[in-house]
């Protein structure tokens, strides 16, 4: 009889719209909550580790997987625009590692810091950014979150200090907003993201002394994706255990494409920062299925069988929908109408993306110094005086 | 024609009060030029692609150096590159991704050609590479080391300014890294937006002791880069990025070089000095034929081709003929180089000159907006002038040809000794 209603109301469901799929099966149908075991962590210079355990509740599952569909998405929908021209520059996309943004927002609180590289858009998203405002940022529109000016590496919002281009040198820059956290004693903590490319920059090396000497709240998070551009990292580094690299500082290394992985590894080092005992590095092992950019095609220097197994075998998403749908913590139909449900949010976004004008000309110099009032800029015609308020 | 240029600039003078340039008076050619001035309109519109926004001028075939090739720049630095692997045994060359052949394709075959122990790529550390650089040619070896892009120099910049310019001054001669180059992308490209399109040799010139060569195409690229490598000093070799395929011309095979810290005068003139590097060399070309033909001005164009130690008495002395001086460049103008070319000039030709020294450059004033207008312009191709490629280029260089009678007519004609 319920399986006949249920039956019904689904079908109800694919004709009407999302709502209704909530109420086909009851919850007591749904595990609430379930334990799983997740992968150890390696560990470098610390007498624990991060559990092995972990407790997720079907609310979490779906939280978490409706965030990495949503930024899967969002930058498949990025990677067509790009090709239509309507991205212009550069994009570097984030697919394959939704697991890392989302791991690790999971463990922090929305008034901690994050920092990260070029490769921003998912932590953008996480960290508080719609994919609206994300999506017309790619296209250089007014309704962007940089309104318009910064472009797919320059994204920022409330406590993220971005989307930077130069390699490396965010790093510096994270430990100086966690010195500002420690100074201002307000228990947060700053998230450090880089890349294995840019473990081997001079500046990391002196960011881990500095956090190391004054016991910085830092996490320093190396995204080893396994390729720095076009390089591997056995032909980059001479020692490819990036959480070992920092020597006198703690490290773990964590299996990036397991959401659950980096949440609990995520955890113990915001409570190990919190506690005051310092910085702390993490490793996260995940992938990119993009190139380095959309100028890569990101096949040669590495097999598409090699993309393919990773896809198949680790992909994070469809980790995580096994993990909800063998413990019976969500249905397949559920799960589906989330997937619509993000579809429409992505073409609504690049909709919004491709119609929204761009900044106004007088938008054009502000910003740049700090000034009042507001100073006059040549412009590039030495007759057209432009304003620049700020 | 002097004569006649100038009284046409004269009469320019008396109907147009600077003040009122932008609004434009009926009557001379130039007012109606001014009017035709782009104006920067917010109308909206789909994006489009930019075009280039000039044309590159291949350099006439060069007889003197034997047989030649087809090669666009990367191809040219490709064949300057082989040369030196194969004449000097001690040459090597390094940077991040040259093995592969480099993301501009500037080393392709070179490292099956000569071996990995010669061509290798160093991992992401722009401070290392030339640190590393400066030690390798310290102790003998021709070391050429490959900057990914010349915005990604300044990590390397004390490396540079520190210890490679001054090795040489500190230990009396006893050691120097004249053996190192230095070679990175340059310039804008249209889709660069902050971090791909800078022009740092404004940074590099102030300080004594390194050499700083800025090519306009494949033929001087190759030359230019050869007499680089064989200097005695360290010296940094900026290529055009925009350049890489876009210029082609016919490059002699074999090895040949092009003397540093001499410029070279691409067309004679005789009202107006045009002096560029790099790109802007070729917009500054259409310019001077704009110049003859729409208003009969005669411009020399000259290319500096090294911006230090530069040719001070070539410039000069073009000065002495001309009276007038236009420099152009793609940096910033405040601190630009074009600033000290004016400083020396004006102490060195000021009664020569008729009229101030104009500087057309990227505009700046303060944080490199410049580099906004790149972003944007990669992505607001609607804020900017007309669609069509060639209206596009037409607006830019009316606008050069709107510096021109602006610095022209700034002052009153004097005699000058070409009208004696």
């Amino acid at each position: 009889m319920l399986t006949n209603i249920s039956n019904v109301l689904r079908a109800c469901a694919q004709r009407n719209g999302a709502a209704a799929v909530m109420s086909a099966r009851s919850y007591a149908d749904f595990t609430t909550q379930a334990t799983f075991e997740i992968k150890k962590c390696d560990v470098f210079k610390l007498d624990e580790a991060p559990a092995t355990e972990v407790v997720m509740t079907r609310e979490e599952g779906l939280k978490y997987y409706h965030t990495m569909q949503t930024m899967r998405r969002m930058e498949l929908k990025a990677d067509q625009l790009y090709k239509q021209k309507i991205i212009r520059g550069f994009c570097h996309l984030y697919d394959g590692q939704e697991a890392c943004a989302v791991g690790i927002e999971a463990a922090i609180n929305l008034t901690d810091h994050l920092i990260t590289a070029y490769r921003a858009h998912g932590y953008t998203y996480t960290r508080g950014g719609t994919v609206k405002e994300i999506m017309a940022e790619l296209t250089g529109r007014r309704g962007g979150i940089a309104k318009g000016k910064g472009g797919s590496m320059h994204m920022y919002c409330k406590n993220f200090y971005g989307g930077n281009g130069i390699v490396g040198a965010q790093v510096p820059l994270g430990a100086g907003v966690a010195l500002a956290c420690k100074y201002q004693g307000n228990n947060e903590l700053c998230v450090c993201l880089y890349g294995d490319g840019a473990a081997n920059q001079g500046q990391i090396f002196e960011t881990y002394n500095m956090a190391s000497l004054w016991k910085l709240p830092v996490i320093f998070i190396c995204e080893n994706n396994r390729y720095g551009m076009g390089t591997s990292v056995e032909r980059a580094a001479a020692s490819t255990d990036y959480f070992k690299r920092g020597e006198f500082i703690p490290g773990l290394r964590v299996d990036g494409m397991d959401v659950l992985c980096v949440r609990e590894a995520t955890r113990f080092a915001a409570d190990h920062c919190r506690s005051g005992k310092g910085p702390i590095l993490m490793e996260l092992q995940t992938y990119r299925y993009h190139g380095h950019s959309m100028s890569d095609p990101g096949v040669s220097y590495r097999t598409r069988e090699e993309i393919q197994e990773v896809r198949s075998k680790s992909d994070p998403i469809s980790l995580l929908k096994d993990r909800l749908l063998s413990n019976n913590m969500a249905s397949v139909e559920e799960l589906k109408v989330i997937d619509v449900e993000v579809r429409k949010e992505i073409e609504d976004a690049a909709q919004f993306a491709t119609t929204d004008p761009e900044p106004p000309l007088d938008d054009l110099c502000n910003h740049i110094f700090s000034n009042n009032p507001p100073v006059e800029v040549r412009g590039t015609n030495p007759w057209a005086k432009l304003k620049s308020v700020s | 024609m002097a004569a006649a240029a100038r009284f046409f600039i004269r009469g320019a003078n008396s109907r147009l009060p600077v003040s009122s340039v932008g609004t434009g008076t009926s009557g001379s050619v130039g007012a109606a030029l001014l009017q035709l001035s782009p104006r920067c309109s917010s109308r909206l519109k789909t994006q489009r692609r930019h075009a280039a926004h000039f044309t590159y001028q291949p350099d006439p075939v060069p007889t003197q150096y034997g047989e030649t090739q087809k090669m666009n720049l990367f191809q040219s630095i490709t064949s300057a590159l082989d040369n030196v692997l194969s004449s000097d045994p001690t040459a090597v060359i390094f940077g991040e991704d040259v093995a592969f052949g480099g993301v501009f394709r500037c080393t392709v075959g070179l490292r099956d050609k000569y071996g990995k122990d010669r061509v290798f790529n160093t991992p992401l550390c722009e401070q290392g590479i030339v640190g590393f650089g400066i030690g390798a040619a310290v102790a003998g070896a021709t070391a050429i080391a490959e900057i990914q892009f010349a915005d990604y120099i300044f990590p390397a910049f004390d490396q540079i300014v520190n210890e490679a310019a001054k090795y040489r001054y500190r230990s009396g001669n006893l050691f120097d890294c004249g053996n190192l180059t230095i070679r990175a992308p340059w310039g804008c490209v249209g889709h660069g937006s902050l971090y791909h399109s800078q022009s740092p040799e404004a940074f590099f010139v102030h300080c004594p002791g390194i050499k700083v060569v800025i090519p306009r195409g494949p033929m001087q690229a190759k030359g230019l880069l050869l007499s680089c490598i064989a200097d005695r000093n360290p010296c940094i070799f900026f290529e055009p990025k925009i350049l890489y395929r876009a210029a082609v011309e016919q490059v002699p095979v074999e090895s040949y070089t092009i003397p540093l810290s001499e410029a070279e005068v691409l067309q004679e003139g005789s009202d107006v000095t045009l002096v560029a590097w790099g790109t802007q060399v070729h917009v500054l070309r259409e310019v001077a034929d704009m110049a003859q033909e729409k208003l009969g001005v005669s411009c020399e164009v000259i290319d500096l081709r090294t911006i230090q130690p530069w040719d001070i008495e070539t410039v000069c002395k073009s000065v002495v003929k001309t009276g007038r001086l236009l420099v152009s460049h793609e940096a910033p103008v405040t601190g630009g180089f074009a600033a000290e070319i004016s400083s020396t000039v004006q102490e060195e030709c000021f009664l020569n000159l008729e009229a101030p020294i104009s500087r057309v450059c990227e505009d700046d004033q303060l944080l490199k907006p410049s580099q906004l207008l790149l972003v944007l312009k990669s992505t607001h191709s609607s804020l900017f002038p007309p669609p069509s490629s060639s209206q596009w280029r037409a607006a830019r260089k009316r606008h050069f040809v709107d510096r021109l009678i602006r610095s022209a007519s700034r002052w009153p004609p004097c005699p000058s000794a070409s009208s004696i």
